[in-house]
Parts: C-alpha cells; structure tokens; sequence
C-alpha cells in the first residue's frame, strides 16, 4: 500500500487556519524552507490509518498463542477506568491528588501481595526496563557493601531473550549456564558458575519451556550461599499468580509485565509498564519516590541518598497501572488463581489435541506454555518451524513465538493464555492438524504459504541487512 | 559439510588457518554458518584486544540469533576483516575465505582438532 508521502498531494490540506492577527516576527535562526510535509485531506488520512489497521493482527481479531507474551484479552472496563476525567485530566505534578496515589499505593501493596515483595516502583516502562533497573538495585546493594569484585550474572539457557542484554546495559558480565536433560537448571553448572564474582542469577520460572522449576529453593540458596541475589523475570507469572509467590521461592527483586499478566495493551497498543518489586533490604535503592499514608492521607516521600536515582519521570506510565489495578479489582482474591490455573489448563488442553502429531519438548504437564521441534520435519521434508508459522496465517490466527527458546531447534512456542475458549483452541488444534497432514503431502507448497495475508515471506535478510527506515524523495 | 583438510578447528566451530608457527587467521565453519542461517550483523573484536582461549571475542548475528564466538586459541588480534562489517553474508557464501580476524603471539593450541575430529564433534551434535 502507498505511504502518506505517496498519497500527497501539493496543496491539499484539512484544517483552516484563521489568519494570523499578532504581528508576525522570525528570529534569525528559524529555518525558513518549508518541511517537506505529506499534504493531505482528512478523508484521506482516515483511510490510510483505516487500511493500515486492516492490515494488522491483534487480540481482538484472534488467537494469539505468542509464547512468554501472555497475548490475553484487554478487558473494555480497564479502558474505561483509565478514561476517567479524574485520572486523566490531572497533571503528573498534582502529586496531592488522593485518588491516584491512592491507586498507586493499593495496586503496590496488591502486586507486592502477589509476588512475595516488600515494595515496588511504577517508573520502569516495560519489562526490559523492569530487568535493568532490578539490576541496577542488585548492583547498588553490593556497592554499598564495598563487593566491588561481584561482576558477572548467571543466566541459564532456558531464561527470558531480554536477560543476557539487560545484564550487559548494566555493565555485568553475561554467564550463560546450560539446562539439565529435564529442562530445569543444572545445579550442578550452577554451582560451578558460583563464585566470588557473582553479582546474581536471572531466572524465569516457570522458563521458557514452560516448565516450574522443581530445585527452585535450591537454586536461590546456592546463589544466596555465595553472596549473589536472585532477579525474578516476570515474563511467565501468569502461570503461577495467586499460586505461588517469587519471593517465597527465595528472589530478593523482580520485574512483573502489565502489559502481560495484568492484561493491559501490549506491544503497539501499549505503553508497557514493568513495575519492580523488592524484598526490605533493597528498598531503600528504589527509584522515584515513595507513597506513604500518615495523618490520614497519601503523601510523597523521597527515598535518600541511597537510591538509584529516577529510570523515568513522575510514576511511569501511569494509566497502565490504573488499567492493571482495574483488573485485579475485577478478579479479586479468587480470581487471580483462577487466572493462573485456566491459563495452564488451556496450555494442557492444546498441548495433549498436538502431541500425538507434533513433537512437544515438554514430556508430563506443562505450565502456561509449551514448545513445539519441527527438527525432525525440517530434516526428513524441508518444512521448518517458518512454514508452519506462516500457514497458520491462513488459518485466521497469529503464529507461536518461532526459534526460541535457542535450546530447541526449530522451535514453535505456544501460549493459549486463560481467556480463549475450548472452541477456539479446537479451533486452533484442527488448524496445526490441518497443516501437519498438508505438509506431509505436498512440502513443497508450504514454502509458499501464506497465501492470504497481506505479506508472505518478507526477505527478512535484506530487511536486517539494508533496512528502508525514512522515505526517500525522488528530487 | 565442507571441512577442508589443511586447517585446524575448535570445538566451538571456528576454524583456524596458520600462517607461521605463531600467526593464524580465524574464520566460522562451514557447519557454524549452515547452523545459524543468513547472517546479517558482525561484530569483530578491536585490534590488540588479547584473545583467550573458550572466552567470547566477537558475536555475529542470523536471523535466528545472536552467538557468541570463541577464542579457538589464544593470541593478539593483529587484524579484523572489516569487509564483513558491510557484507557479512561473506560468511555463508564462502566460510573458510571469509576470515573474522588474524591473530599472533598464538598459544594454546593443544584442544584444536583436526578435520577427522571436527567432523565427529558436528555428527554428535547431530543428534
């Protein structure tokens, strides 16, 4: 489809402005060409944005099994709390204003409920913002203690993409770790990894794979043993909420996704909001400022000399916690579990329709999600873990997360999340049937699919290569 | 698989070429390229940067991901090949002429395999 560049046209235009009645002064250095704007008119700016919406894929057109993105449906009542005049209407620096420190404080005390934490900050943005100020407060804390030597973080194989990239922002060291056969932590690499110089573990649980670490009190001691702390990734608390707590498993800080769990917009129709928690002992290194209640009201308090200083402005993003905060209302205590526990049935439920056709790396029961291996297809036929991501295009629904975690080959991770139906993941299982009986029979034509989408197979080498980022003016 | 006979190779699936006793140039296997698919980013380490050996020196990254790559041996980097910078998919077209840097003072050398023995390691992997 044409961009707006493309559409332009010289001298069109959608508003009138009245003519100007202050005299008219130009400072020296204001640029006095014009800028080489799209010219367009309101009709046609409405239909470009409308083609273009018609193009994309979001929660609301399908199923979404992304895995580790918990891709759940956005309630419409957490659009309409956050629409209300009283949230919206008021500037970030009305910092008195009751009823949305109010929020912030209850949605703190409820998410450190949750998590097993002591305290918790709304400024980081998005999860890997969340991972990069919690090791931001692990590096303060062995700061302050002058354990300077403590430079390297433990990430095992089967953790988050983000967290290898995180530790390195924050000047650590990366340590990758393997996974034992049964996809959990080797303790024993872990224990080998242990040293002086550890500054802490990164860990997702359940992981990647879609599997609750069974040693989890162990891994956290043997990291505690020889002076590090452990970071809690909450990429995948969907599957336990209201069911076990991150602190209780032994992490001192984590980071929890709004935009994941808590069921407010992800990706382009976010902001994301990555909100991290900590147990006492780390408190005091918190970003932003803290919300206390004393002589009856919400008040603002500064955190000292300790703390790692602002990761953002004001509370973050805070409509997101006010979305969050609508849907932990509407679940209530009840409902958080039920969340985690419908969330791993539906995993269950779609994993047991595939396993007898596709090969599931998960062997017993999995949690949220569970990972599919095209390696035998892909070498017996040629069809990879792509095509039959791209046939699933033609089937009405959004493809699994593709080759990760890195530790499987030709990797299909898949996430139902609790809010699909059982006709919807029938649904979604006659599709993967569907395509594994077609591409038995003819490899060939699914090197071709999707054959409805809007784009197939961008050459997504040239796209890494040669990115077109701006639009080039043909004079 | 393309495993040439007259080079030297590292578990971790680099291949080194000497050129004296105490020079090599050190590349990516043919198998380490087929494995990782279209390359489309190179970073190659900094001249004089001290390359140890199983430590990370330089990462390239594929469609698929970003991998580390190991020192197979130890030395100092004399050289980089910065034709890679724009053209990594040098790499896939040809590995064993597409060299990622050069290194001398080379020590260590003890764990590389000969082509026989590089080839059993991707046959286990393999599997």
């Amino acid at each position: 489809m044409k961009t707006l560049f493309e559409r332009s046209v010289a001298g069109r235009h959608c508003s009138i402005l009245p003519a100007c009645d202050v005299p008219l002064k130009t400072p020296d250095h204001v640029r006095t060409a014009p800028l080489r704007l799209p010219e367009l008119s309101e009709t046609d700016i409405s239909r470009h944005y409308t083609e273009l919406a018609k193009q994309t894929f979001g929660v609301n057109d399908g199923f979404y099994p992304l895995g580790s993105c918990t891709m759940k449906y956005n309630p419409k009542i957490n659009e309409e709390a956050a629409s209300l005049a009283g949230f919206t209407e008021v500037h970030p620096s009305q910092d008195h204003v009751q009823g949305c420190l109010e929020v912030l404080a209850t949605a703190e005390k409820y998410l450190c409920e949750i998590t097993g934490m002591n305290a918790m900050t709304f400024q980081p943005a998005a999860g890997a913002h969340g991972e990069l100020t919690g090791l931001m407060l692990i590096k303060r804390y062995h700061e302050l203690r002058g354990d300077s030597a403590r430079n390297k973080i433990i990430v095992p194989d089967s953790a988050h993409g983000t967290n290898p990239a995180s530790s390195a922002m924050c000047g650590f060291t990366v340590v990758n770790i393997p996974s034992a056969e049964d996809g959990c932590v080797d303790l024993d690499k872990l224990r080998e990894a242990c040293g002086e110089d550890t500054a802490g573990l990164m860990l997702t649980n359940p992981n990647t794979l879609g599997i609750f670490d069974k040693h989890i009190r162990e891994i956290t001691d043997i990291v505690h043993e020889a002076g590090g702390l452990c970071y809690y990734d909450g990429a995948n608390l969907n599957a336990v909420m209201g069911i076990a707590r991150p602190g209780d498993m032994g992490f001192d800080c984590i980071h929890l996704n709004l935009h994941k769990s808590f069921s407010t917009p992800h990706g382009g129709g976010g902001p994301g909001s990555g909100p991290v928690g900590c147990k006492s002992f780390l408190e005091a290194y918190l970003p932003g400022e803290k919300i206390v209640f004393a002589d009856g009201r919400y008040q603002l308090a500064e955190r000292g000399e300790e703390s790692i200083g602002a990761v953002r402005s004001f509370h973050g993003n805070f409509l997101v916690v006010v979305k969050a905060f609508t849907y932990l209302l509407t679940l209530g205590r009840e409902g958080v579990p039920k969340v985690a526990q419908n969330a791993v049935l539906n995993a269950n439920y779609l994993k047991h329709l595939l396993e007898g056709t596709y090969e599931v790396t998960n062997k017993g029961v999995c949690m949220h999600e569970f990972v599919l291996t095209l390696e035998r297809e892909k070498k017996e036929t040629g069809v990879s873990a792509m095509d039959i991501a791209k046939a699933l295009q033609d089937y009405g629904m959004h493809p699994p997360t593709m080759y990760f975690p890195l530790n499987v080959h030709e990797a299909l991770m898949v996430e139902p999340t609790e809010t699909e139906s059982k006709e919807t993941l029938d649904a979604a299982a006659a599709a993967f049937l569907d395509i594994y009986e077609k591409a038995k029979a003819d490899p060939e034509a699914m090197h071709h699919t999707p054959l409805h989408s809007p784009i197939g197979r961008p050459d997504e080498v040239k796209a890494a290569r040669h990115p077109v980022l701006r639009y080039h003016f043909d004079d | 698989m393309n495993t040439p006979k007259e080079l030297k190779y590292a578990k971790t699936h680099e291949w080194v070429r000497f050129t004296s006793d105490t020079e090599c140039e050190v590349g990516l296997s043919d198998f380490a390229q087929d494995a990782l698919g279209d390359l489309v980013f190179v970073n190659l380490p900094e001249t004089d940067t001290e390359a140890i050996r199983g430590e990370t020196i330089c990462d390239v990254e594929s469609v698929k991901a970003v991998s580390d790559v190991y020192a197979p041996v130890s030395g100092t980097v004399t050289a980089v090949n910065e034709d890679l910078l724009d053209s990594p998919e040098l790499i896939n077209n040809d590995p064993y002429g597409a060299w990622l840097f050069r290194l001398s003072n080379v020590t260590d050398t003890d764990e590389l395999l000969d082509a026989e023995g590089y080839e059993k390691v991707c046959a286990e992997e393999e599997q």
